[in-house]
């Protein structure tokens, strides 16, 4: 217990190229690509088939298979035929995102009342109003839920860049291992939960601050002090 | 005006809902659709806006083929209000009124402005304005419905059982508030109900629907009510249409005497009950005979609630008859302009005017 509090309050483990911010920034920037890759495939073809209600079963039947694919096993098959990189991770790691966004968007496009969609067309909205005026909006809780979850096994699983000589919080795990430096280890351990905390919460706030008041329960969204929305 | 032509819908499993329709809806009026459930009349009244397209006939709007041009950029112009509301649950109730202002491209702010009189014509709160539909009641969210529909004052309204989730006394408000709004504004409206009340009370004129999508009859409210066509139109409008079919005749009734006390006076005449008014001779209830017949002074206690009143400048014989059935001395009390008791009904009036006037009616 002692040498992990040692290992914080070491300086030299917050500079230079192996500190803690480098790091922790490493991580933070494969999980936001791998994310964006994930969201920019997924919530497209999610919104599509929910709104259309066609191809649904082939495509989620198609994400769940993909999450039966061993992350560690896409990269090292990866790292093997295209070599060392930054390539081979994130697109195991976009695999990895990939079905939970899906999920999530299909499900909750899908979710949104038919009466308000038949509404909707009645008034006079396009298919193309319908979708991101109604069933976008009606359908973010979800959709968000999907994001948080996918962000939740990136970061776990972004520590595996480092197996592939890349940075992130991972080196502290498998440098600690590779040396059995066991506070090393336990140290890259505490930063990736604490990370994720972090990043789950901020995500939490995001949900709060986009969704709108009128989706949460009616006790809920009563007007409330703007104190509350500061802190989201 | 808006006219079917032949018109049928038979869905893809074979089923026809409509079966070559031909009806004409004059403008500015109610015209309701009513009949049982799978009588096709949701599915004629969806046509009308293509919300379902038919597969035969054709429907006409102002003489134009509703087929012709944009299905969404047609339904702008035509207000539709639905069952549940439909209101969008993440838009403020302001931001649901302005919404067809908004996709006809109106600015921000004009369409708020636009949906806040709304809010107004309709009887919302402007504290409303700002909360989410699942903060509204039932029928606080109905109003909501009409309101949106009303926002880019189109010319025809499409209303599909707007009122039938709301509770009896709720409905009852909001048809009357229908009424005094349709006074006002005089829309083409289509209106759909499997309520034959309530199609006889807000209907210029009915169609009654009998399953398949045959019409059975089109006709004013009275006549329906009268005349029914056949027996399917008999059993479906019902019991009581002798009854209600007198909402539907006006006639000048002779008043007879009524003597009158107010509080703090002695009962006087001769008869068993005496009616209690007010300073503006407004009625406050009956007194019976034994009290205050002794010379002593009528209190607020010896008040027995009166019955149902009888406008005479706009009643019907309907309410001419409740009048006298519901007072508890057998005496209707007449009111005219501003509730000042005129004289009172009896029920055998009522009877004697029916039998004049269809007499009248048999001579003419």
């Amino acid at each position: 217990m002692n040498a992990i509090v040692e290992w914080f309050t070491d300086p030299a483990n917050w500079t230079g190229p192996d500190g803690v911010p480098t790091r922790l920034g490493e991580h933070l920037f494969y999980t936001l690509l791998a994310l964006s890759i994930a969201a920019l495939i997924a919530i497209p073809i999610g919104l599509w088939i929910g709104h259309t209600g066609r191809g649904g079963f082939a495509v989620v039947s198609l994400a769940n298979s993909l999450r039966a694919l061993p992350t560690f096993g896409v990269l090292v098959l990866l790292a093997n035929s295209f070599g060392i990189g930054l390539a081979p991770p994130i697109v195991a790691l976009v695999v990895l995102a990939i079905p939970p966004v899906l999920a999530g968007t299909y499900a909750g496009v899908q979710a949104v009342d038919r009466a308000i969609v038949d509404a909707a067309r009645g008034m006079g909205m396009g298919e193309r109003e319908i979708l991101t005026r109604v069933e976008l909006p009606n359908g973010l809780p979800l959709i968000i839920g999907g994001l948080r979850s996918a962000t939740l096994q990136i970061i776990a699983t972004a520590t595996i860049a480092a197996y592939v000589a890349l940075g992130g919080l991972g080196r502290y795990i498998i440098d600690g291992l590779s040396v059995r430096d066991f506070a090393e280890m336990a140290a890259g351990s505490i930063l990736l939960a604490l990370l994720a905390i972090v990043t789950d919460l901020v995500l939490a706030g995001l949900q709060r601050a986009l969704v709108s008041p009128g989706l949460r329960p009616a006790q809920a969204s009563r007007p409330r002090p703007r104190r509350l929305r500061a802190v989201a | 005006m808006i006219e079917f032509r032949g018109v049928t819908k038979r869905f893809p499993d074979g089923t026809v809902a409509v079966d070559a329709l031909d009806l004409t809806v004059a403008d500015g009026c109610v015209t309701v659709f009513v009949g049982p459930s799978g009588c096709g009349k949701t599915t004629s009244l969806r046509m009308i806006n293509r919300m379902i397209e038919p597969t035969g006939g054709t429907i006409l709007i102002d003489g134009a083929d509703i087929m012709a041009g944009d299905a969404a950029r047609m339904r702008r112009g035509i207000g539709y209000v639905m069952q549940q509301a439909g209101l969008l649950p993440h838009r403020s109730i302001l931001d649901n009124i302005a919404t067809v202002p908004m996709l006809l491209g109106w600015s921000k702010a004009r369409a708020r402005a636009r949906a806040a009189e709304l809010m107004e014509i309709v009887g919302l709160a402007p504290e409303t304005a700002r909360r989410y539909p699942n903060q509204l009641s039932g029928g606080q969210q109905q109003r909501v419905g009409v309101a949106r529909a009303l926002a880019a004052d189109p010319p025809i309204l499409l209303m599909d059982e707007p009122f039938s989730a709301v509770d009896p006394v709720v409905r009852e408000s909001l048809q009357d508030e229908l009424l005094r709004l349709q006074a006002e504004l005089g829309k083409t409206i289509v209106f759909v109900t499997h309520d034959i009340d309530e199609a006889v009370k807000l209907g210029d004129k009915v169609a009654v629907f009998r399953q398949g999508g045959h019409l059975a009859q089109y006709d004013e409210p009275g006549h329906l009510l009268a005349r029914p066509a056949d027996d399917f139109v008999d059993g479906f409008v019902g019991r009581d249409r002798g009854y209600r079919g007198l909402g539907f005749r006006s006639h000048r009734l002779p008043l007879g005497e009524l003597t009158t006390t107010s509080l703090g006076s002695p009962a006087v005449g001769n008869g068993a009950w005496t009616l209690v008014v007010d300073d503006a001779s407004r009625p406050q209830g009956w007194c019976a005979r034994r009290d205050g017949a002794d010379g002593t002074a009528v209190t607020a206690e010896h008040l027995v609630p009166g019955g149902t009143l009888y406008d005479v400048t706009s009643g019907s014989l309907r309410s001419a008859l409740d009048a006298a059935l519901s007072s508890p001395s057998g005496q209707g009390v007449a009111v005219a302009g501003a509730g000042r008791v005129v004289g009172s009904v009896s029920a055998d009036d009522v009877l004697a005017a029916l039998a004049s006037a269809r007499a009248e009616e048999a001579a003419a």
